[in-house]
């Protein structure tokens, strides 16, 4: 059959007297392609002395030699210890409790270390305070094994031995002392008292000493307010699952917000029970983890913050306030205003405006509230950093007013705002030593660099709360020649001990043993609260009693691991002990009143203060990056950040209309991967140029955010060198700052591993309903099983009749499930780098992640949603009728994939979903992937082949192909590159090599560890000893890792659960990892 | 043989009558000169039986003591007459040594004091029990002249003896060849004379056919030549496979160690319980390599291992067994004379027998402590393994038989008692297999 179609591939075809087409006609590639460059150049290819036979023969040989030589066997080396350490019995793990304490992050660990090396870290449940290890804390067992560690005491360049170093910084001191000079102790937040006692001591044997406490991203302003207040530098704690009604304004505590530590408390009052749960409301200019988790958010700019906070305070405490707030901020804040006074002492506000005034303000609300949540009689030590002190240092320095500098766990010279006047005063000091495990910006300015050890090396002491005490003790002997500042300060002071007996010299809390091995004590002598709710707190406490005193190498083992190895009679036991603290009441007695007058003329400064014109920038650290100490470690730089997703950079965020305005865009290239432009970024005059721009849904407008910690120049790898430095712009230690800015040439290349923002109307992926329809409404409405029809008739999906496979008998022994609770889940990422370290999983690169071959085997799916809520989505995807028109679905599809202005935002951990009737494991022509009886779906790396038809079949996405060699492969120069790096591989899991798929195991290992132990020790395993990674780092709860055929387990419970659903159910692949629907909490008070 | 070395050895004049045994007939009166000496020398001290005295050495004191070496305590080759010379003391002095040493001590005796602070505060154990005898027969032992090494000689003839053997076979051997080729010749000579007779009287050999050689019926023959290559290529794939499918079986991989350690020795002869030294394996997933300070529970007094066992080490294996042992010395650290650790370390570098590959999980605990299985069903009779090899060939294959054929041990083990029900319910089985328990999953060895 003929036809008379004409068939055309552009329009210039139609024009029949095009010359164009004519041209095309008679060539088939539009460009030549260069065959004659090569072949035409006979004499390069006659004069070669390789012809093409030889070639195919050197290839043939070298093939066949090769194979040869795979087949012999190589000859392995097996050394045993000479002496062996009674703790250490090859192949089994020893924990260790310790903390860290880098100035930065704070918190409680356990140590797993096998054969004597740290190879991952854990929560230490017993500590009470800061006991969740966050991402950056996860990943510090890697910052151990930092090939670029100084590894020895310098001078100019050069090593020099410890006996030179001390013999010239005595003379060098001692000669400083005799001038009269003053000496300076630039330090870090120690927060140890240990560290307090030996400074003081070296001062009085120097004399004119002066100790300043510089806080990289400073919490000066609270602290102050703080200390204006109750008399104690210190900081506020907050119980976050005490509260009902949460108001933030700007302050981001999900994050480092005061140095954070506070999610776990906050996941609990978001779990709702009977019918009740927290409601959070957050007023904040970036798009922050917390404004993601909130319930409502605002977005206003930093100086509208500060309105906001004093006309919070009018309307909760008195008083009026000034303010010219747009209409819609302004009944948010009414009605904000208005929950926090109907919940009274159930309420709580914090802040975290850079401002006296603001956190005075704040804390004068919460005082005012009666707020339960809030707790002053045990503040917070984490940060003790000074401003004013901090500035007056340069100040001095570059008068020349000081005589030697002794730097220990900062980097002034990449942290300060004002970095060349530092270089200078730097120069005019007679003795500079920085103590630091690189040789970075500071260090190599610094005319001695000691070589300090790392925190899993080192001895001490920290007070992380008033009364709550950790203890760090070394888990590895120290691999280089390093010295941490405590010892060298008992060298220069003149003592013959160890800082370790000089810590337990000064311990009065008990054996000291004990509180080694339990990483954590408590003091009971509380001082009592001058100000403070009534509360009695009675804390139940589950703590390790030890019949005998382990005492091995340089630590006490926290024997985890019941039964490895330990015989009866010298087993942990639990006991359970309660100890109950009363904090007396202060109630509104002369100091408080003080303190609302304080905090009424604060109000009135806040709202006078809170002037802008043009742009204004909100600075800000990362989840995966903090304050830049870490740069250097390839697990954080690949660590996708959860709210823009986007690895191995840092970025201007902006709103969609300012970027605009400004020119500036983000679009996709061919491969899906994010471009965006590059701005010129200005601060009083000081410019940072060619920062990338993000198009940030939820960005204020007015405003626009940038991230501390990335710029870094000296002491780590040049693939980590990424990201723009932004302390030039945090000029007095101020996070908002006017700003200006101007569209720079080029595009930039993100990492992105997400390129879909939005649901896309797909409510079944993340479920989600209101408190309201949960608690009034039927399962069936907010949470229906999908169904399909069977005879006419819709039968669930879950039913076995529709089912396209026979079930299998899954009531025998375990039956692993994962339940992910939507509502606790913060999306902070810990369970992702804890996946890294327990499961050898590679990092590839900012430019395969931008290929889309990441290899996270655990990712954090985050979408916004398109209208202003999800069910707003969900509606308008449903009322789509026919193609074209308003509500056609060819355009309305296309606007569902553009995120809203101020979107609801919702995280879902991701990983293999171990389906019972796996997709992934019917395609496999190898059967390399098959099912387990446990519900787990495995994967023999050995057997597969690299077809990537399970990948292609699997309906998550979840499973990882092996493009390259990640480990000795110079391509890929991180960490699996050296043999440093790699000792922090674990050694029960295979490291993969290239072209095999690998995926998420359900840590098959860790519960085969848990079979095997209770086998050997005769006996049944008790819920909540099955573990994955990713459950034991969830401090929020929202993962639950149990055994379903124990009905009394926890995860057979939450099965049954209304909020229960399964991702993608109406595939039918029923998978063994649960999902609970959202519920967000919108009922306005 | 052991036996007839214990009464030479316990000859006081055990040397001397290594060379009376060749010419004892010519040598009598000198052997009557020598006994008469014994005798003399023994009479001039108290009366002391030292072949009794050995028997009460050996029980009491050799623990701590050695006749020529330093150990816990000091050497006692003359010890009697050692004091008497050196330091005046009498006999009296050593029985109140002997059976009270801490009193003798606390008496504030000088030398006592000297002795105890020389050897670190060790105190000897008191022997109240023992009689005046005993200590005479024990001092007689020990007044024993040192005994001269072994004459090597008699290795080498004793050798020489089994060689021998090898050589009248080869001569039989040899022999026969050289018939078989006379006959071959002879043959050759008779086929050769026959032809001529035959030639001469003019008779001619049958002609055969003139048919087709059989290699060109052969190539002719297509279907033949089709089930001839069929029959190759499935010969050679046949051989092919078993060759690939032996690449890094390691089977029989018997390496030559950095010390001769020998299990026959120290799990046979001796009875070692395998994890008194691979004592990981009950807990841990590696049976690990016994570090040297469990070497060196034992060997900080077995400094050399007894002559017969030197004997058959030389002969059987060519291993001084002595010197092993001062190579463990070297690794540890371990001054004999001084008794003590230098601290110098020289680790050894085993050579790894089985290798299993990375991606194979293997958990010793699981199997020697859970299931209960001896060593031996991996390992093979490592008690009579000299040098120790790979006996199985850890192929997958393996494992899975195993697993397939063996049952769980599920008595008395609180963990499985639900799930064996369960299971044996399902299968309608009393005994469950590992496999039946789900041994043969993937998951379970790769991950």
């Amino acid at each position: 059959m003929s036809s008379n179609k004409k068939y055309w591939k552009s329009v210039e075809e139609l024009n029949e007297n095009s010359s164009i087409v004519e041209t095309l006609k008679q060539n088939e590639f539009v460009n030549e392609i260069p065959t004659d460059e090569f072949l035409g150049d006979k004499e390069t290819l006659e004069s070669s002395s390789t012809t093409r036979r030889d070639f195919l023969k050197y290839v043939g040989f070298s093939t066949a030699a090769a194979s040869l030589a795979a087949c012999e066997g190589p000859v392995i080396k097996a050394i045993p210890y000479v002496v062996q350490p009674e703790s250490i019995i090859p192949g089994v793990a020893n924990y260790y409790a310790t903390t860290i304490a880098n100035g930065f992050d704070f918190a409680s660990v356990l140590v797993k270390t096998r054969e004597g090396r740290p190879i991952k870290i854990e929560n230490n449940d017993l500590a009470k305070t800061h006991n969740g290890a966050n991402a950056r804390v996860n990943a510090s067992v890697l910052g151990l094994y930092d090939s670029l560690r100084v590894k020895s005491a310098m001078k100019g360049g050069q090593d020099i031995l410890w006996s030179t170093f001390d013999t010239e910084t005595n003379q060098k001191l001692t000669d400083l002392k005799t001038a009269g000079k003053e000496i300076v102790l630039l330090t870090q937040t120690y927060a140890s008292p240990s560290t307090s006692r030996l400074i003081s001591e070296f001062k009085s044997k120097y004399g004119n000493v002066r100790h300043v406490i510089y806080d990289a991203v400073s919490e000066s302003p609270a602290l102050d307010a703080f200390e204006g207040s109750y008399g104690t530098r210190g900081l506020a704690s907050y119980d976050f699952s005490k509260a009902m009604t949460i108001v933030s304004v700007g302050a981001d505590f999900l994050g480092d917000w005061q140095g954070g530590g506070f999610d776990s408390g906050y996941a609990k009052g978001r779990v709702p029970k009977n019918g009740k749960m927290s409601r959070h409301i957050q007023f904040e200019s970036n798009m922050s983890l917390t404004g993601a988790n909130a319930d409502k958010r605002v977005p206003l700019t930093p100086s509208q913050q500060k309105q906001v906070l004093a006309k919070l305070y009018s309307l909760v405490v008195g008083g009026s306030a000034q303010t010219d707030l747009p209409e819609n901020i302004n009944k948010a804040v009414q009605n904000a205003a208005s929950e926090l006074n109907k919940a009274g002492s159930n309420g709580v506000l914090v802040t975290g405006i850079q401002d006296v005034n603001a956190q005075t303000v704040a804390l004068a609300i919460n005082e005012k509230l009666n707020s339960k949540a809030f707790e002053t009689s045990t503040p917070i030590l984490t940060r003790q950093g000074s401003n004013t002190a901090v500035t007056k240092l340069v100040a001095d320095m570059k008068a020349g007013r000081v005589g030697g500098i002794i730097m220990s766990g900062v980097n002034p010279m990449y942290t300060l705002p004002n970095v060349s006047e530092f270089a200078e005063g730097l120069e005019k000091t007679e003795l500079s030593i920085a103590f630091s495990m690189k040789a970075d910006e500071t260090a190599t300015k610094a005319e001695y660099i000691a070589a300090a050890p790392h925190y899993l090396e080192s001895w001490g002491d920290v007070e992380i709360k008033k009364g709550h005490f950790s203890l760090m003790q070394p888990t590895i002997r120290p691999l280089f020649d390093t010295r941490q500042f405590q010892d060298a300060l008992l060298k220069w002071t003149g003592s013959d001990k160890t800082y370790r007996e000089y810590i337990k010299s000064g311990w009065s809390g008990g054996s000291f043993n004990k509180a080694l091995q339990d990483g954590v004590y408590v003091s009971d002598t509380f001082s009592s609260a001058p100000n403070g709710a009534s509360t009695t707190t009675t804390e139940t406490s589950s703590e390790l009693n030890d019949k005998k005193d382990r005492t091995f190498l340089g630590g006490v083992i926290h024997d985890v691991a019941v039964g490895v190895g330990i015989k009866d009679e010298d087993k942990d036991e639990y006991s359970t002990t309660t100890s109950s603290a009363t904090t007396t009441t202060g109630g509104l007695n002369g100091t408080a009143g003080a303190t609302a007058i304080n905090a009424g003329s604060a109000a009135r400064n806040l709202a006078s203060s809170a002037k802008s014109e043009g742009l204004e920038l909100s600075l800000y650290t990362k989840v995966g990056m903090g304050d830049g100490q870490d740069a250097n470690n390839p697990w954080l730089q690949e660590f996708p950040d959860p709210i823009t997703r986007t690895s191995w950079d840092n970025y201007l965020t902006i709103s969609a209309a300012d970027a605009k305005t400004a020119g500036l865009e983000n679009k996709h290239v061919a491969t899906g991967a994010l471009d965006g432009s590059y701005a010129d970024v200005t601060v009083n005059g000081v410019t940072v140029n060619n920062v990338p721009v993000i198009i940030q849904p939820g960005q204020a407008n007015g405003s626009i955010g940038l991230s501390l910690g990335y710029g870094r120049t000296a002491g780590l790898k040049e693939e980590m060198m990424t990201g723009v430095n932004a302390y030039p712009l945090y000029q007095d230690f101020n996070t908002a700052q006017n700003v200006s800015i101007k569209k720079a040439a080029g595009m930039h290349e993100f990492a992105c591993v997400q390129l879909q923002n939005t649901l896309m109307g797909r409510g079944d992926i993340i479920k989600e309903t209101t408190l309201k329809i949960f608690s009034t409404e039927d399962r069936n409405v907010w949470n229906k099983v999908p169904t399909v029809s069977l005879n006419h008739e819709e039968v669930e999906i879950t039913s076995p009749e529709v089912d396209l496979w026979d079930e299998f008998d899954r009531s025998v022994g375990h039956h692993f499930n994962l339940s992910i609770d939507l509502n606790s889940c913060t999306g902070c990422g810990a369970c992702v780098i804890a996946c890294h370290a327990e499961n050898n999983v590679p990092v590839v690169g900012k430019e395969e992640i931008r290929r889309s071959r990441d290899m996270h085997w655990l990712r954090i799916d985050r979408y916004y949603s398109s209208e202003d809520t999800f069910a707003e989505d969900d509606t308008k995807k449903d009322e789509f009728s026919g193609l074209w028109g308003d509500k056609g679905s060819l355009g309305g599809f296309g606007e569902l994939e553009h995120p809203a202005d101020n979107p609801q935002v919702a995280f879902q951990p991701v990983m293999c979903q171990h389906c019972n009737h796996a997709p992934c494991e019917t395609v496999c022509p190898v059967a390399a992937t098959s099912h387990g009886r446990q519900g787990q779906n495995h994967m023999a790396y050995n057997r597969c082949v690299g077809t990537r038809y399970c990948a292609n079949n699997c309906p998550y996405k979840v499973r990882r192909f092996n493009w390259f060699l990640y480990n000795k492969n110079d391509e890929f120069d991180y960490h699996m590159n050296d043999d440093l790096g790699r000792m922090v591989l674990n050694p029960d899991v295979t490291v993969r090599s290239r072209g095999v798929m690998e995926k998420c195991s359900m840590c098959i290992q860790m519960t085969q560890k848990t079979i095997l132990d209770a086998k050997r020790d005769g006996r049944v395993i008790k819920d909540g000893e099955f573990q994955t990674a990713c459950s034991a780092a969830c401090s929020s709860g929202a993962m639950k890792f149990g055994d379903i055929n124990d009905k009394e387990s926890e995860v057979a419970k939450l099965k049954e659960d209304d909020r229960m659903y399964h991702l993608l159910e109406s595939v039918g692949t029923k998978p063994n990892v649960q999902y609970h629907t959202k519920v967000r909490n919108t009922t306005e008070a | 043989m052991k036996k007839s070395y214990q009464s030479l050895e316990d000859n006081p004049t055990n040397n001397m009558i290594q060379v009376i045994y060749r010419h004892l007939a010519s040598k009598i009166p000198y052997l009557g000169l020598v006994i008469l000496l014994t005798f003399s020398t023994s009479l001039s001290a108290q009366e002391g039986d030292p072949v009794k005295g050995k028997t009460i050495f050996n029980t009491n004191c050799a623990s701590c003591h050695n006749l020529d070496r330093k150990m816990t305590g000091p050497a006692l080759r003359n010890v009697e007459s050692r004091l008497e010379d050196e330091q005046g003391l009498g006999r009296d002095w050593l029985d109140k040594w002997i059976r009270n040493s801490a009193g003798l001590i606390k008496s504030g005796d000088a030398y006592a004091n000297q002795v105890y602070n020389e050897y670190n505060g060790t105190a000897m154990t008191a022997f109240p029990q023992l009689e005046d005898q005993d200590i005479s027969d024990i001092l007689a032992y020990t007044a024993e002249p040192a005994k001269e090494k072994v004459v090597v000689d008699e290795v080498t003839s004793g050798g020489g003896g089994s060689s021998e053997g090898g050589i009248s076979s080869k001569l039989i051997l040899g022999a026969l060849a050289i018939l078989f080729a006379l006959l071959a010749i002879a043959l050759i000579l008779v086929r050769k004379t026959l032809n001529r007779f035959a030639e001469e009287k003019g008779i001619e050999a049958a002609q055969k056919d003139k048919s087709l050689p059989i290699w060109k019926a052969f190539v002719q023959n297509q279907f033949l030549v089709l089930v001839t290559v069929i029959f190759f290529l499935l010969a050679s794939a046949y051989f092919v496979y078993g060759y690939l499918s032996q690449i890094g079986v390691d089977q029989g991989y018997e390496p030559v160690q950095p010390i001769h350690y020998s299990h026959r020795i120290h799990a046979g002869d001796n009875g070692i319980d395998c994890k008194y030294c691979h004592s990981s394996a009950r807990v841990s997933k590696h049976s690990g390599i016994p570090s040297l300070n469990i070497c060196m529970n034992c060997h900080k007094s077995i400094y050399q291992v007894a002559d017969e066992t030197q004997q058959e080490g030389m002969d059987e294996y060519g291993v001084d067994y002595n010197a092993e042992i001062q190579k463990l010395y070297k690794a540890v650290g371990w001054d004999e004379a001084e008794q003590t650790y230098t601290g110098v370390t020289e680790p050894v570098k085993w050579i790894r027998i089985h290798n299993l590959p990375d991606f194979a999980y293997f958990n010793h605990s699981q199997h020697v402590e859970v299931a209960g299985v001896q060593c031996q069903t991996c390992h093979g009779p490592v008690e009579e393994m000299e040098v120790m090899y790979q006996h199985a060939p850890l192929t997958m294959g393996w494992c899975i038989n195993c697993h397939r054929e063996t049952n769980v041990n599920v008595e008395g083990n609180a963990y499985y008692t639900k799930i064996h029900d369960e299971l044996s319910k399902k299968y309608g089985v009393d005994k469950l297999t590992a496999a039946q328990m789900g041994g043969l999953e993937c998951g379970k060895c790769h991950y």
